[in-house]
């Protein structure tokens, strides 16, 4: 029997966060904290213009600034570089990915790096920084993704002669039926704005180098082993010289999953200057320097019988790219690939992505990253389909839920576990639909100004990235696998060695936590290490709500082989056939004997003397296991939300907010709840509030946060947070991801609300976010 | 997020605060709350070569009962003047909006004479003083001189004072039994500022309308008095008629948080509602 079906303590329950007590008494230790002597402070000297040639560039008066160093132009460092910066996933044979590197000679978008200084203090960097002088020759920006490729567009690479990325498709076509031949056709057009990641804890970077030629490189990054890797082979430096540690980081959303310029700088500039040299991404940088998210244009069909059986889904997909490929870029919208039929029922399917190359900076992966864009535009549709046919929305969706698992979708992959029914069933209880159909008819009778919208998102999503033999068949570089380590110490504490990197999930509880139970141990004696290439050896560290799924997945199977290994002491020691011994939370008992026990402390310390161990047996009781999941994780719910939309102005506030969600099992509800709200946040802010704009010539006008809107607790309700729970049947935890769901969710189910709110008016769409003033338009334009 | 470099001065009383202003050759600004100016040097908009820091000058923070008006010290945060009850009694429309600025965050240490000396259209508090008819009080090398609301916003982030002046008091009138007020905002979030604010006072005699006092928030360079909504109320229209009226020589910016054409449409809108909600309607 394995360890993990035993009854657990720990797992389940809500553990408070023991990251807590450090970071909310302001004692945590971000890089921007770490000053070593001798540090220099680089600042980058970016490009005020979308596109634009750099004609000649005068560093002089900027090295003889007081406290400057040095200061290097794109030329000063272009042999600094053994290849250009890294993109990891080409999608097609020929996606066409011009080479860009950490500084520039022509800018591609405002924000791209020309110059660096650094200086002995910030301040000195920053005002040396405003004496570089730059003779720039302005060039032709292409700014809006819907238009790039037509004719006549300005080019972000003249060279390429297109706009064009690349096209990815995918299509089956199960019953032979064209969909231009179904019953009822709907076909709706969306846009999907450009979101900005706003990570309390902007970028930074600091190198250090030693005598010897290694570099130390302290990021706030989400992953320091793809880091190090990366920034190995762009600076063609060995791996062995290279240790990257990710210390406190203060959320990262997908912003900081990415190899930057400045990391590379960093590093190359340490090693030639034989300093320690930091770099700290200032708030309103972090507009322009780090990547970005959605900016998609998608055209979204779905075509029923009248009876409103679905039976073909549509996408066609203009993704913006930004100015190059960063790590992921051209990925992101194949994360939603395999799902735009929803949790849906639907025989034939069909999407096509044209990556399209803009000047504006780069997108990447940004929480949902892919899933988002394909529940936004499904959610919406399916309330546009229902009311074409007739039929009640919540219905329509119950109607062609998948209802039996696993289920082999269209698309090809295999959703193991669910149960949709269940999630909306739990909605509808939590929300009392009656009684606010009943309060919507009477506003509406009433001609209030308030009138009530209620909106529905049911949704899957596939995440827990992944098997390596997928990612390798979609052209990705590297696999999808995870690593830990468990070391049980002689004196009874556990040490757990996990290559995912934390940045706000609390994997030092929730690890705890799995490893306590299943080890039968005190959950203060497990102490979890991340985040540090040199302890940490091997992983692919946290994104697309993977670190449970895979990374706590990989922690059982350690744990199974720290148990099978005390066993086999225990059983030498007691005499008997390790198959006679019988295990429970931390103790071996001898079957038919329940008194002869004894424990894995006690085999840990055993195994540490080493006086009598079985024959051939390595001393130490420790274990690696390196976990490849077999599919990926599949969470899936139903969410609604409720609005109230003042007619006269347009303003639309959320007053209540209904989740559930089917994550797998729950090891900490603490921890679930907070990523919950936290995603429900993102997704309602791509709503009401969020929006990236560039004027026509790439200039950004929402770059701060005065007029980039990232909402507060003032301006939500408390949400409602229910769950079903669908064990995953593919990992003995039985663990999805939780860390994208509420965004995935949340944005349709608000928009379906306002356009609920003010659909008797004659409204039929709204462009996200919904904004006073787009909303009150759409009134006037249905009036007129 | 580094300001470009400035000298620094504590000044140790008003005086001294003047003094330090007049050696700074018009290129000193004065340090209260820091709300504005803090974000306006970081981002580098704002490049004085010269901090006054009038931050600890505890004297200039108070509020008191004038007689016919209520005296308030221009370095009174926010928060304590919402909190205050000789303002609650007396004129309750400037602690009901000193309570609407921002957040707690802002509201703890933000000042009502930062606030009104940084003249920003978009604040809420420049509009009430104005509807109020407050007179605010300056002092300069050469003493005090009273400005009307009326004269002290000149432009946009512009206001009457002398480059070596401090703005020292607000001086509100107190506000008959009968008359009726309210100060109404539109804004995205908490701690946005206003896409348009309409404060109105309404006076009665008799118990029927005598006169109306409407600042607009953000509705062009400087507050605006919306003179010709005022008549219209006074002279027996309705509270939906009179709103109308509101635009009539506003110059209401676009920006992110809505088109002119919006802004307009918004103002009549909370320009309504504030009069309602003044009327007791």
């Amino acid at each position: 029997m394995s360890a993990t079906e035993e009854k657990t303590a720990y797992v389940g329950s809500p553990v408070k966060r023991r990251e807590d007590r450090t970071l909310l008494t302001g004692r945590g230790t971000y890089v921007d904290n770490m000053a070593p002597v001798g540090t220099l402070s680089m600042f980058v000297v970016r490009s005020p213009y979308a596109h634009a040639r750099v004609k000649a560039i005068s560093l002089d008066a900027a090295r003889g600034a007081e406290g400057v160093v040095a200061a290097f132009s794109a030329a000063d460092l272009q042999g600094d570089w053994k290849a250009a910066m890294p993109c990891a996933w080409p999608v097609t044979e020929d996606m066409k990915n011009p080479p860009h590197y950490p500084l520039t000679d022509v800018a591609r978008y405002q924000g791209d790096g020309v110059a660096v200084v650094l200086a002995d203090t910030r301040a000195h960097a920053k005002d040396a920084a405003e004496l570089v002088e730059v003779d720039w020759e302005p060039l032709d920006a292409v700014v809006d993704v819907a238009t790039a490729l037509e004719d006549g567009a300005p080019l972000a690479h003249p060279d390429l002669g297109t706009n064009e990325c690349y096209v990815w498709r995918l299509d089956t076509d199960a019953t032979g039926q064209a969909i231009d031949d179904a019953e009822v056709v709907v076909t709706r057009r969306y846009y999907q704005p450009r979101l900005i990641p706003n990570a309390m804890e902007p970028r930074a970077a600091l190198a250090v180098p030693d005598p010897a030629g290694d570099v130390t490189l302290y990021s706030a990054t989400q992953i320091p082993h793809i880091l190090r890797l990366l920034v190995a082979a762009t600076l063609g430096m060995s791996e062995t010289k290279l240790r990257v540690v990710a210390p406190d980081v203060g959320g990262g959303f997908g912003s900081k999953l990415d190899v930057y310029a400045e990391e590379l700088l960093a590093v190359a500039l340490a090693r030639r200057l034989d300093r320690p040299v930091k770099w700290t991404e200032e708030r309103s940088e972090n507009y322009v320097a780090t990547i970005h998210g959605r900016d998609f244009v998608t055209e979204y069909t779905l075509a029923a019988t009248k009876d409103g059986t679905i039976t073909h889904c549509r996408a066609k997909v203009t993704a913006a790219m930004g100015a190059y490929l960063q790590l992921v870029t051209p990925g992101i919208p194949l994360l939603g690939a395999w799902i735009y039929a929803g949790p849906y029922a639907i025989p034939n399917y069909s999407v096509e992505f044209t990556g399209v190359f803009t000047n504006t900076t780069p997108t990447d992966a940004y929480r949902g990253a892919g899933r988002p864009e394909a529940t936004y535009v499904i959610e919406r549709t399916m309330d546009a389909l229902a009311e074409e046919l007739g039929i009640d929305r919540v219905e329509l969706r119950r109607k062609n839920f998948i209802k039996e698992f696993p289920a082999t979708m269209a698309s090809g992959l295999t959703i193991d576990s669910g149960d949709y029914v269940a999630s909306l069933d739990k909605l509808l209880e939590h929300l009392d639909l009656d009684a606010l159909r009943a309060e919507q008819a009477k506003r509406r009778e009433n001609g209030s100004e308030r009138q009530l919208g209620i909106g529905f998102s049911t949704y899957n999503e596939m995440c827990g990235l992944a098997p390596s033999r997928i990612l390798g068949a979609i052209r990705y570089a590297a696999g999808g696998w995870e690593q830990a380590t468990i070391r049980y110490l002689p004196t009874g504490s556990v040490q757990v060695i996990t290559g995912t990197s934390p940045h706000g999930q609390g994997h030092e509880t929730s690890w705890a936590q799995i490893v306590a139970d299943q080890l039968g141990c005190d959950i203060d004696a497990v102490e979890v290490l991340h985040g540090d290439t040199s302890v940490s050896h091997a992983g692919l560290d946290s994104y697309g709500s993977r670190s449970l799924a895979v990374g706590g997945v990989a922690l059982c199977h350690a744990a199974d082989k720290v148990i099978d290994k005390a066993r086999q002491i225990v059983a030498h020691q007691l005499e008997v056939s390790a198959d006679d011994l019988d295990y429970a939370n931390g103790t071996f008992t001898v079957k038919g004997s329940p008194d002869k026990e004894t424990t894995v402390a006690a085999a840990a310390w055993a195994a540490f003397a080493a006086h009598d161990l079985p024959d051939g047996m390595e001393p130490g009781l420790e274990a690696t296991a390196t976990y490849d999941p077999p599919n990926f994780s599949w969470p899936g719910g139903a969410h609604a939300a409720v609005v109230e939309v003042d007619t006269e102005t347009g303003d639309a506030r959320l007053v209540r907010y209904v989740a559930i969600d089917d994550v797998g099992t729950v090891v900490n509800p603490l921890i679930v709840d907070g990523q919950v709200h936290g995603g429900i946040t993102q997704g309602i802010s791509t709503a009401l509030y969020e929006e990236g704009t560039y004027d026509e010539t790439g200039s950004l006008v929402t770059a701060n946060l005065v007029t980039y809107l990232v909402p507060s607790a003032a301006e939500l309700p408390s949400f409602e947070l229910d769950r079903t729970e669908s064990r995953s049947p593919t990992n003995p935890l039985g663990v999805k991801g939780v860390g994208e769901t509420g965004t995935i969710a949340a944005a349709p189910a608000v928009i379906n609300a306002v356009l609920d709110a003010v659909s008797h008016l004659g409204v039929k769409d709204i462009q996200m976010p919904a904004t006073p003033e787009r909303v009150w338009r759409a009134i006037q334009e249905a009036k007129a | 997020m580094i300001p470009a470099r400035f000298d620094y001065d504590v000044a140790e009383s008003v005086d001294h605060a003047i003094e330090l202003l007049g050696a700074g050759g018009g290129d000193a600004k004065l340090l209260a709350g820091g709300h504005s100016l803090i974000p306006a040097l970081k981002l580098r908009i704002a490049r004085p070569a010269k901090l006054v820091d009038i931050g600890r000058l505890s004297d200039l923070s108070y509020v008191k009962d004038g007689g016919t008006h209520v005296a308030i010290g221009a370095l009174t945060r926010h928060a304590t003047v919402a909190a205050d009850g000789t303002l609650a009694e007396h004129c309750p429309i400037v602690s009901f909006t000193a309570g609407q600025i921002g957040d707690p965050q802002v509201r703890h240490c933000g000042t009502l004479g930062g606030t009104l000396a940084h003249g920003d259209p978009a604040s809420d508090m420049p509009a009430v003083m104005l509807a109020l008819g407050a007179d605010l009080v300056a002092r300069g090398k050469g003493g005090e001189r009273v400005i009307p609301a009326t004269e002290f916003f000149t432009g946009v982030f512009e206001t009457a004072l002398a480059p070596d002046e401090v703005l020292v008091e607000a001086r509100v009138p107190k506000l008959a039994g009968s008359t009726g007020w309210s100060y109404v905002k539109a804004n995205r979030r908490a701690q946005d500022w206003a896409t348009v604010g309409v404060a109105a006072l309404v006076h009665r005699d008799n118990g029927s309308v005598a006169g109306a006092s409407i600042g607009l928030v953000n509705m062009g360079g400087t507050p605006l008095r919306a003179r010709a909504a005022e008549d219209a109320l006074a002279g027996g229209k309705s509270a939906a008629d009179a709103a109308m009226l509101v635009t009539d020589g506003a110059e209401p910016p676009s920006d992110h948080a809505g088109s002119s054409e919006y802004r307009a449409h918004l103002a009549q809108v909370m320009a309504r509602r504030a009069l309602e909600q003044a009327l007791g309607d």
